[in-house]
This record gives structure tokens, C-alpha cells and sequence, in this order.
């Protein structure tokens, strides 16, 4: 209850008015991600972690089937005794999602009573499983890279006679775009399949250390957990890797500030033997390390490095002129490593007894034991998978532009996926026909007119949350992920009072006080234009911005608990960051001086 | 002579908290912390064997304490003409001339050791009393402390006002309740260097509010530590994460008041805190990180968690600025402390079933 003994509340969804000018936007999502009226009874939060931009009509996608997987596996498949799935909708472009508690005891017990057979079956086999899943993941990958997208020949190939194959290449139009969703839709379910317990595991261990260690902060918590080898740092381990055999082979000269990769490929080629030696070596990293996002996999125009390698190149040089420097570019695991040790043998000794000591080791253990799926399928389900899926379509979109229907091979993004099925039936029929594809003058205004509208719904702000303020948030996987408890909810819906206009709350999440320009970055594909020693605003910060990290001072952003990408990275590489802000970056403008104090989670204006 | 002295006083250097029968609690506690090398005003005991000295100086064939242990607990009119009478004795009496003599020397010493030879520093004398802390509180008398005490007469004043606090009415009465013997009765007294603070205050290896172990919480105001104490002041508040060294929370107040030594005289000043200081941090970083370290040192010195006061010192080079003034045995939190946070389970991943469930899993 506010002052005035009114229920607290954010803008309610009915309220929500289209952006000027991007009416209609409707139109690319389907009619299932629609606000109801009766949501206005519901509390929704703005997903930017996951979605920070208005999406495109195929990206939405990206929702729609994680949140089918993930409910599958929470609700119906390990049957988690408090939580259901995660219901989501679409408003002005923007995904704003909202959990389903179970909150009846008698049926918490009923759910329980299937879950521990269930879970306790994945924990007790979990290594097994583990090896299990990433072979599965990788048998996965490989159907995808070879999956072909058909051509249509103007007569088809002899040995679907000789082979009495009975199937024309239009037929694979439809088989293999289902594939490829199909595949999508399994790479997902296997993202899940492990990835809640996980997340079980941490809340018990966070839970553990709230109730012993009251006043810890989550961070250091996250430090105990945290595992130091993680696949998320080898694509930026392989570009350190490539600068030091650049150097080692002499053709470091190559790799000068703001050097262009093709040129530089080009010029390796000229370098006789060395040249060739170094382009091997690349070979090397770029399978499968290249397979990094340059966001978070959620976007079609999140490139992988492999797709578009100007951001490695970008990195480059830098570490050339490191390594000449005779700067260190090794991540300093060892001592990482000691000081976790150091923490973790710390609070130990710390509990009153041993009874303690021994939940505490199992806890931690637990963590320890799930931390490698936690943290390393992201390089397999949402970079190395899905770079290569949006390859995928994209080629499909060649095929409609092939046959007249686009214009250009990205504008199939602009279609939702059942369009896309749609306007390829439409050249399956007209190649077997003989005549022309319609599609041209039904989908090419369409395309034209979402693109407009997406540059219109760019423009707008999202609230962070939506409906009523909930009486409590307990939720840790809300905490540790989006940084969502009932002090951020208060926050966001409290005006700045009087005198704190220039600060900003949010979670400490990687400690250090520091000062400096800010650059704020709305889209990941802006990464370029960030500089030496600025410091990083923006609505989430991937794993994939590795690279970005050696040059900034700091990072800020709108959304990511203590367990985020954004903090895992930031505690690496020892910068200061503040996440889950809600706001920083409607409130900090680019070239404003920032201080950004990473042991309280504030962050300060200072003109 | 010179032996005779060693037992009359003692240096804080020379004793440890074992000591408590001949120096009592309070000097006790600083010299063992002088001796774990922490640094400590400088200072030293007036023993009980001093007080014996004193005592037996006035009251040769012992009538005080027959007379005393004679009253009736409910006698209320003869305790109150023994609580006037006895300390009233006691502080017109002079003190035998090798007492006198130890004092001299010991408070002449105070001051070479601190370097400025000539100059009388002031010193604060606090009685220091020999029996358990839990009686302490409910002792009345024993508690007394003189701020700001400067010269030799002053301080053997003070001394003497010290001892003569066994004998009034409240102590007096008390003991006679308790029906305590008054043989053996005596208190050791502290002469220490006072500390002229920018800032002081209270630091907790355990937090007050929650029982965290795992945190150090520093409260900080300007000036003397009798603000803090006295409760006139909302101190700044600094939460310190013991293991990492984090900052986890930092809470600066408005401190509108101060105590700060008489110059003029002796004494202490209660005044308003100049505009400019009042919304200021009264620690940075850096005396934090010290302050947090001098925390974590004594807590393993004494190997349980302890309450400690501190003060930096307005005149002393930094990096020398940093006093421990006294360090208690936390017992509030420790008193409480009961059920184990958790317990181990058959699997470990039955945790998750406890906490995602909401009762215990089956064994």
C-alpha cells in the first residue's frame, strides 16, 4: 500500500497506447501473445535480459518455444512442486513475462511427491547425463549444418528416379523448414532439460547462505559458486591465442588499429608460408569457438563471429599490442582459483557446527556439480545452435528471394514463421506449376511496413514492470536472474526522491568504485562504437562481449541478477558492475560522467 | 623500593588478562590487547597491592572492613553514614610516600613514551574491577571513569576517588545483600593516555542486527566515543564483509553533536557539529580497511567474536592513528544461538526438495 493507502501499481497493460506511428504492430506476432484484459489482475515484467529490443516478426520465436520448453520441463515433466511455467506477451514489440506460482500446500505436496522421484533421478546420474546431453546437443548441431535448403532446379536431379526416390525438391522445402524448426524446438526442450535443477541447486546453496551469512552480499555467494573454466571464455582465450601466434609468426604487422578483416585475410594469403600457417591456426579456433553470438541468441541479427568476423578482428589488435607490451593476457586462474578456495574455506569455518559444515559442503557441492551445464550450455544452445538456425533461415529467405517473392534474404525475419511456411508453399506450388510465385505483391508491402514499424517501436520505453505491485517476490530464480526481488519492484515504481535524482539502485554485482565516460548501447550491434575506458550502459550485457570487456572501465545495466552473464563476466575480468538497474539506460545519456560503485550497486550521475 | 613499585603498578605491556585478580577486568583486557600488538593508549594499572597499601596506610588495625561486615543488609541509616564517612577518609587521606612515588614515575613515563617529553598529555582514569563483568553492571560505583584528568595532583585525586567508589552507600549495600566478605575487596585502577579522536566509535566481528559472523559492522561518529555511547548521536554505519573485505553497505547519518576535550581545562564538551561535518563520512577507505583488519585481529585473538571501541587520533601521523580502546566478548548474539542453519541430508540434492518443497524430504 502507498501513503495515500491506494494498492500500489504499475501502468496496467489495457493502458498501454500503441507508439505513434507503429500501429498495427500486432500484425507480427501471433494472436496468442496478445494482453488480455483480465492480465491487468497480473504482475508482468519487461524481459529485457532475454529481449531488449522490439522484435522482429520471426524473432519472436525466441520466445515462444523456450517458454514451451521451459514450462514442459517445470510443469508437466519434473512437476516442480511451487512454480508452473512462464506465460509471456508481446506489447509495442516488447516481450514482458510473468511466472505461475503454485501456492496450494496440498498441492505443493502432490507435486513433490513426483518431483523428488523425477529430479532426484536427473541429480543422482547428473555427470553421466551431462556427457549424455552434450552429445546429444552436438548430434543436434550437425543435423542442422547439414540440413540443405533446396535449390529447385529447373528440372529435378536424375537419381530421384534412378534412386526411385519419389520425392521432388519442393517437397524438401516444406520437410526441411519444419526441420529446422523442429530442431530448434528439441535444442531448446534440451536447454531445459537440466537447466531448472540447476538453477534448484543454486537457490538451495543462496538460500543456505542468506539464513547463515545474513549479510553477505549475493555476490560473494556467487564468487563460491562459480566455476573457473568456462566455455563461455574460450572464443576470447582463442583470439589471445591467434595474437600470440601472430606475433610468433611475424605477421602481427597486419593487425593495426581498426584494420579490416577482409583486407587482412587477403594480405595472409600473400604472406607465403607464414600467412598460411596463421589462416590454419584461425581454421582451428573458428571450429567451434566462432560459433559466439555477438549477443545472446536471441536476435537474427546477433551474427556469430564466424558470420561476420569484424568483431574478432576487432579485438585483435589490441591484444597484438598487449602482447608486445609484454602484458599478460592470461586469465589469472590460478589465482582465481586460490581465492575462491580461499573464500569458501573461510565461510566454512565460519558455521557453528559441524553439522553445518557438512550441509554447507553438500550445497556447495551440489553447485559445483551442475555449475558446468549452468554456465556452458549457453555456448551450445544459444551461440554455436542458433547462430547456425538463423544461418538456416536466412538461406530459406535467399530462396524466397531467388524466386522472386523478397527482396532481400534478411527480410524472411520479418515474417512470422508460419508466413514463412505460407510463402513457401506458395514457390513449392508455382515451381511445380510452372508459373509464377504471388508472393512478391502479398509479402513484400508487409515487409516494408514492419520494418518501418520496428524502427518506430525502437523508440519507445518500456516500464520495466506492469499491473499490480506484488504483495512479495521470494522467487530466488527471479533474483539470481533478472535481478527481480521486492526492493527492485519498490524502486522501480518510486519516483527518485528529491536530491537522489542522479542515482541509480541496482545489484552490486562485481565490486570496485570507479568513475567515467559512459557510453550507453541500446543494440548489441553498436559494440563498435564503444572506446578505451568507458564505461558500458546497456539493457543487458552478454557473454559474447568479452572482448568489450578488456576495454571498458565498467559495466551497468537495466536487468541481470547476481548470476547473470553480465555479472559472471564483470567478476572475471575485475570490473566494477551494477546490474539490474531497471533504468540506466533511459537515464544516463552517452558522454556523461558516471561513478559506478560496485560494492554498493549504485551508480551516480555526476554532471 | 624499586620491586615494591613493580607490584603497586604495572605497565599494560607487562600484563594480560590473566591478571585480572591484580589489575581487574578492565586493565586486564588492555594489556593483554597491548600485548597481542595492538596498538593501545598507553598506560598502566594501579593494582590491588596498592590499594592493600593504601588501605592498611589509613586503617592499620582494619576497622573499615570489620565494621562494614558487621552492618545489617537492611540497616539503611548505618550504610549511608559508612558510604559518607569511609570515602570521604579516602580522599583527604595522602597516599604513602612509595604509592605517590610509583604514580610519579609511571605518569611521568606515560609521557616520554609518547615521545613528547615535558608536555603532560591528559589522561583518563578508570576504575577497573576484579570481579566477574556480569556483577559489574549491578556494582554500583565501580564504573567510574575521569576524561580529561591533567597534572599529578589531579590524577592521584582521581585515583583516589576510584578506590573511595567501593565505599559508597550503593556499593556498600550491595555487598551487604549479597552478603559479600569484604576481605580481599579492592579494584585496580587505570591511568591511561586520553586519545584526542577526530572520529571514534564502535565495531561489532558480529553483527548487531543479525548475528552475522561473516561481517564486521563499524559505527563511526566525530569526536569522543561518549557521543556514540551516550546515544546522542546517530553514528555512520559500515557493514565490511570479513573474508572479502567488500564494502556491503555503507550508511552515512547526520551527526549533529560532539564531544571534544576542554581546552581550556580539564573536562569534555558537548557542541554541536560545524554544518560542513555534520552530513560527512567520518572514515574513508582506507581507515576502514584498517579498522576492519585491528577487528579481525583481536576477534582471533580472543578466538570468539568481540564488541571493540576504537578511536583515530586527530594528532598522530596516519598509519599511527588507529586505537583500540577496549574489547568485550560479544554475548548477545552468542547467548542466542541455537538451532544449525542446516543439517546434512542422506543426498545432497535432498536440499532442494527441502527448499522447494517446504518440509524436510524423507530419509
Amino acid at each position: 500500500m502507498s501513503a495515500d493507502g491506494k494498492p500500489r501499481s504499475f501502468t496496467l497493460p489495457s493502458q498501454i497506447e500503441d507508439v505513434p506511428g507503429a500501429e498495427g504492430w500486432q500484425s507480427m506476432y501471433p494472436y496468442y501473445t496478445r494482453f488480455q484484459p483480465e492480465d491487468d489482475h497480473r504482475f508482468w515484467f519487461y524481459n529485457a535480459m532475454h529481449f531488449p529490443e522490439p522484435m522482429p516478426a520471426f524473432d519472436a520465436i525466441t520466445a515462444e518455444i523456450p517458454y514451451e520448453a521451459l514450462g514442459a520441463f517445470t510443469t508437466r515433466i519434473f512437476v516442480f512442486p511451487t512454480t508452473l511455467g512462464i506465460e509471456h506477451r508481446i506489447v509495442n514489440g516488447r516481450i514482458y513475462i510473468t511466472a505461475n506460482p503454485v501456492l496450494e500446500p496440498a498441492e505443493i505436496q502432490r507435486r513433490l511427491a513426483i518431483f523428488q522421484e523425477r529430479a532426484g533421478y536427473y541429480y543422482e546420474n547428473w555427470e553421466r547425463l551431462f556427457r549424455e546431453w552434450k552429445v546429444r546437443l552436438e548430434n543436434l548441431i550437425h543435423q542442422l549444418e547439414a540440413l540443405k535448403v533446396p535449390s529447385l532446379p529447373e528440372f529435378d536431379e536424375a537419381e530421384v528416379v534412378t534412386k526411385a526416390k519419389g520425392l521432388g525438391q519442393n517437397h524438401y522445402i516444406r520437410e526441411n523448414f519444419h526441420r529446422v524448426i523442429e530442431l530448434f524446438s528439441k535444442m531448446w526442450h534440451h536447454h531445459f532439460e537440466m537447466l531448472m535443477l540447476g538453477y534448484g541447486a543454486y537457490m538451495v546453496f543462496f538460500d543456505f547462505c542468506k539464513k547463515a551469512f545474513p549479510e553477505t552480499a549475493d555476490q560473494t555467494v556467487a564468487r563460491m559458486v562459480a566455476g573457473i573454466e568456462v566455455l563461455m571464455f574460450r572464443p576470447d582465450d582463442e583470439l589471445k591465442r591467434l595474437a600470440k601466434v601472430a606475433i610468433e609468426y611475424g605477421v602481427d604487422d597486419l593487425f593495426a588499429a581498426d584494420c579490416d578483416a577482409k583486407n587482412v585475410l587477403e594480405e595472409l594469403r600473400n604472406r607465403g608460408d607464414a600467412g598460411r600457417r596463421w589462416l590454419a591456426e584461425l581454421d582451428k579456433s573458428r571450429e567451434p569457438w566462432f560459433h559466439m553470438s555477438t549477443g545472446d541468441g536471441f536476435y537474427h541479427h546477433h551474427l556469430s563471429w564466424n558470420d561476420d568476423l569484424s568483431v574478432p578482428f576487432a579485438a585483435l589488435p589490441r591484444y597484438v599490442e598487449q602482447l608486445r607490451r609484454g602484458e599478460s593476457l592470461e586469465r589469472p586462474t590460478e589465482r582465481l582459483r586460490e581465492e575462491r578456495g580461499r573464500i569458501i574455506t573461510e565461510y566454512r569455518e565460519l558455521l557453528r557446527s559441524e553439522d553445518e559444515r557438512q550441509a554447507f559442503d553438500q550445497m556447495l557441492g551440489l553447485c559445483h556439480l551442475v555449475f558446468p551445464l549452468v554456465e556452458n550450455h549457453k555456448f551450445y544452445c544459444e551461440h554455436w545452435f542458433t547462430t547456425l538456425f538463423f544461418k538456416k533461415v536466412r538461406e530459406f529467405g535467399a530462396l524466397l528471394v531467388a524466386n522472386g517473392v523478397l527482396a532481400d534474404a534478411g527480410d524472411v525475419f520479418h515474417l512470422q514463421y508460419v508466413e514463412i511456411e505460407s510463402a513457401l508453399a506458395d514457390v513449392s506450388l508455382a515451381w511445380a506449376g510452372g508459373g509464377k510465385p504471388l508472393g512478391a505483391a502479398h509479402w513484400r508491402p508487409i515487409v516494408e511496413e514492419r520494418k518501418r514499424v520496428l524502427e518506430r517501436l525502437k523508440e519507445w520505453n518500456p516500464p520495466p514492470a506492469l499491473g499490480p505491485l506484488p504483495p512479495a517476490i521470494n522467487d530466488p530464480a527471479l533474483q539470481m536472474l533478472w535481478g527481480i526481488t521486492s526492493e527492485t519492484l519498490e524502486s522501480w515504481s518510486t519516483p527518485a526522491e528529491p536530491g537522489h535524482e542522479k542515482e541509480i539502485v541496482g545489484f552490486a554485482a562485481s565490486p570496485g568504485v570507479v568513475e567515467g565516460v559512459a557510453r550507453v548501447l541500446r543494440n548489441v550491434n553498436d559494440i563498435g562504437q564503444i572506446r578505451d575506458g568507458e564505461i558500458l550502459v546497456s539493457p543487458v550485457t552478454a557473454p559474447s562481449w568479452g572482448p568489450v570487456f578488456g576495454k571498458i572501465k565498467a559495466a551497468v545495466s537495466d536487468i541481470g541478477g547476481t548470476m547473470s552473464h553480465a555479472a559472471i563476466v564483470a567478476r572475471e575480468y575485475g570490473l566494477p558492475a551494477v546490474v539490474g538497474t531497471g533504468q540506466a539506460t533511459q537515464r544516463i545519456k552517452t558522454g556523461q560522467r558516471i561513478r559506478v560503485d560496485g560494492n554498493r550497486g549504485i551508480v551516480r550521475i555526476l554532471e | 623500593m624499586q620491586l615494591m613499585n613493580l607490584d603497586l603498578i604495572r605497565h599494560f605491556a607487562e600484563i594480560g588478562i590473566h591478571d585480572r585478580p591484580t589489575v581487574g577486568g578492565k586493565g586486564a583486557s588492555l594489556g593483554e590487547l597491548a600485548r597481542a600488538g595492538l596498538r593501545v593508549p598507553p598506560g598502566c594499572v594501579v593494582t590491588t597491592a596498592a590499594f592493600e597499601r593504601f588501605l592498611s596506610a589509613i586503617d592499620p588495625a582494619g576497622s573499615i572492613r570489620r565494621q562494614i561486615e558487621q552492618l545489617e543488609a537492611n540497616d539503611r541509616a548505618a550504610c549511608m553514614r559508612i558510604g559518607a564517612e569511609v570515602p570521604a577518609r579516602f580522599e583527604a587521606a595522602t597516599l604513602p610516600e612509595d604509592l605517590r612515588e610509583a604514580i610519579t614515575v609511571h605518569y611521568e613515563e606515560l609521557h616520554e613514551r609518547t615521545g613528547r617529553r615535558g608536555v603532560r598529555e591528559p589522561v583518563a582514569i578508570r576504575s577497573s574491577a576484579t570481579c566477574e563483568d556480569s556483577a559489574d553492571s549491578s556494582f554500583a560505583g565501580l564504573q567510574d571513569t575521569y576524561l580529561w584528568v591533567r597534572g599529578l595532583d589531579s590524577v592521584i585525586e582521581h585515583v583516589r576517588k576510584c578506590w573511595a567508589s567501593l565505599y559508597n552507600v550503593e556499593s556498600v549495600m550491595y555487598r551487604r545483600r549479597l552478603k559479600l566478605p569484604e576481605r580481599g575487596l579492592a579494584m585496580g585502577v587505570v591511568i591511561q593516555r586520553m586519545i584526542d579522536s577526530r572520529c571514534s566509535g564502535v565495531m561489532f566481528t558480529r553483527s548487531p542486527n543479525t548475528g552475522d559472523r561473516s561481517v564486521v559492522v563499524v559505527e563511526a561518529s566525530w569526536g569522543l566515543g561518549s557521543a556514540i555511547v551516550s546515544g546522542e548521536v546517530t553514528p555512520d554505519k559500515y557493514v565490511v564483509g570479513k573474508i572479502t573485505g567488500e564494502v556491503i553497505s555503507r550508511t552515512i547519518s547526520t551527526k549533529m553533536r560532539h564531544h571534544r576535550p576542554n581546552a581550556a581545562g580539564a573536562g569534555v564538551l558537548d557542541e554541536e557539529v560545524p554544518a560542513y561535518q555534520q552530513n560527512a563520512a567520518c572514515l574513508n577507505d582506507h581507515e576502514l580497511h584498517t579498522l576492519v583488519d585491528i577487528a579481525k585481529r583481536v576477534e582471533r585473538h580472543y578466538g570468539c567474536p568481540q564488541d571493540i571501541e576504537w578511536a583515530i587520533a586527530r594528532d598522530h601521523a596516519p598509519g599511527e592513528s588507529v586505537f583500540v580502546l577496549q574489547s568485550r566478548p560479544e554475548t548477545a548474539w552468542s547467548a542466542k544461538d541455537a538451532a544449525p542453519v542446516a543439517a546434512p541430508k542422506i543426498k545432497p540434492f535432498d536440499h532442494v526438495f527441502s527448499l522447494l518443497g517446504g518440509r524436510s524430504a524423507k530419509k
